[in-house]
């Protein structure tokens, strides 16, 4: 199974037309399938708060927006989910390279790892962690109960899933 | 001119348009100057002014403005970068300068130090920008407006405020009402 691909189908099986990112080594394959497809409209952001408020903005215009970024930006936009997204009761996907779990060879992140799961849990947001590649089978419906309930959720994606980062 | 008597002016301008308008009190003076379904107003979150307007204008092809300010712009500079990038025609930037953060008792801001918004926004690639003064700016955020191509206005101005009420509408009442707005 391609990871990347089945993401991308299943954004655009949820009607997912505008998709921000910021990027992650981790997530380079699935920003590269994002860019290729002519069903959804990519535009980079400099800053993960920033792409919320596009989001935002998209959501408002009819389109169904998500956002592609690193766990340390949970640490950068909980202003911006609490008094944007949840506030105004928005929907937005946030699929997460959660970095600093098991295969990290880098140890600074693992110090925003560590606080991810809590600061998502204190902001009562929807989490969902793939650990294994069948884990990817529940996205389609993840996308499905974010768009019905109107509410930032997380999918928090770890290097075990994404297949490790090979020799280092 | 403040703020409050260049909105009083171009209200009549802004009225028929989608508008975002940003936090604080830019957002109360609107409210209180011409409040209808067209105007988006942020009650949090500044800074993404800019983002939502584009994000909105990305999305559809009705004329949107966002009204943002001097200091708002300097908490997300990464926009300009982003706007200049993926430019729009229906999207117009309306940076309203006094110098000085105005809602939090009008401490100065870099703008209104060496730091020159109007350069930043060109270096940034943003193709149109054009600084006007306070009472120049009717005219030319009209033509920006009815134009295809994509201006960001900065516009200087004096710091000062007016008193008034913060805005008791609930955020959701707003953000449907405005999306009714989107697709009437």
């Amino acid at each position: 199974m391609n990871i990347d691909k089945k993401i991308v189908d299943d954004l655009v099986a949820n009607d997912v037309s505008f998709v921000t990112t910021v990027p992650c080594k981790q997530l380079a394959g699935v920003i590269e399938e994002v860019e290729n497809r002519e069903d959804i409209f990519h535009i980079p952001s400099n800053k993960e708060d920033e792409g919320m408020g596009l989001c935002a903005g998209a959501f408002m215009g009819g389109k169904r927006p998500a956002i592609i970024m690193q766990n340390t930006a949970i640490g950068v936009t909980i202003n911006t989910l609490a008094t944007l997204t949840q506030f105004y009761r928005m929907p937005l996907p946030m699929i997460i390279s959660y970095r600093g779990e098991l295969r990290e060879p880098v140890a600074c992140q693992v110090e925003m790892a560590v606080h991810t799961k809590a600061l998502l849990a204190q902001m009562n947001i929807p989490t969902y962690h793939f650990h294994w590649q069948k884990d990817v089978e529940e996205f389609d419906n993840i996308l499905k109960y974010t768009f019905m309930c109107n509410k930032p959720v997380a999918i928090l994606t770890d290097a075990n899933f994404w297949g490790g980062y090979g020799d280092q | 001119m403040i703020r409050s008597e260049i909105l009083k002016e171009i209200a009549p301008i802004l009225n028929p348009h989608l508008v975002v308008c940003n936090i604080g009190l830019p957002s109360q003076e609107l409210h209180m100057i011409d409040d209808n379904e067209r105007n988006f107003y942020m009650l949090g979150t500044m800074g993404l002014s800019s983002s939502i307007g584009f994000g909105l204008a990305l999305a559809q092809d009705k004329p949107v403005i966002s009204i943002d300010g001097d200091g708002s712009v300097l908490t997300n500079l990464g926009t300009l970068p982003t706007i200049a990038n993926n430019a729009t025609g229906n999207y117009t930037l309306l940076i309203i300068d006094n110098g000085s953060y105005g809602s939090t008792g009008d401490q100065p801001t870099y703008a209104g130090m060496k730091t020159n918004l109007t350069d930043v926004a060109r270096a940034c690639g943003c193709d149109t920008v054009i600084e006007v003064q306070d009472k120049d700016l009717g005219p030319v955020l009209k033509s920006a407006i009815d134009s295809d191509e994509m201006t960001i206005i900065v516009c200087k101005c004096d710091s000062g405020n007016i008193k008034l009420p913060v805005i008791t509408l609930d955020p959701v009442v707003i953000r449907h009402r405005f999306m009714e707005a989107v697709k009437a």
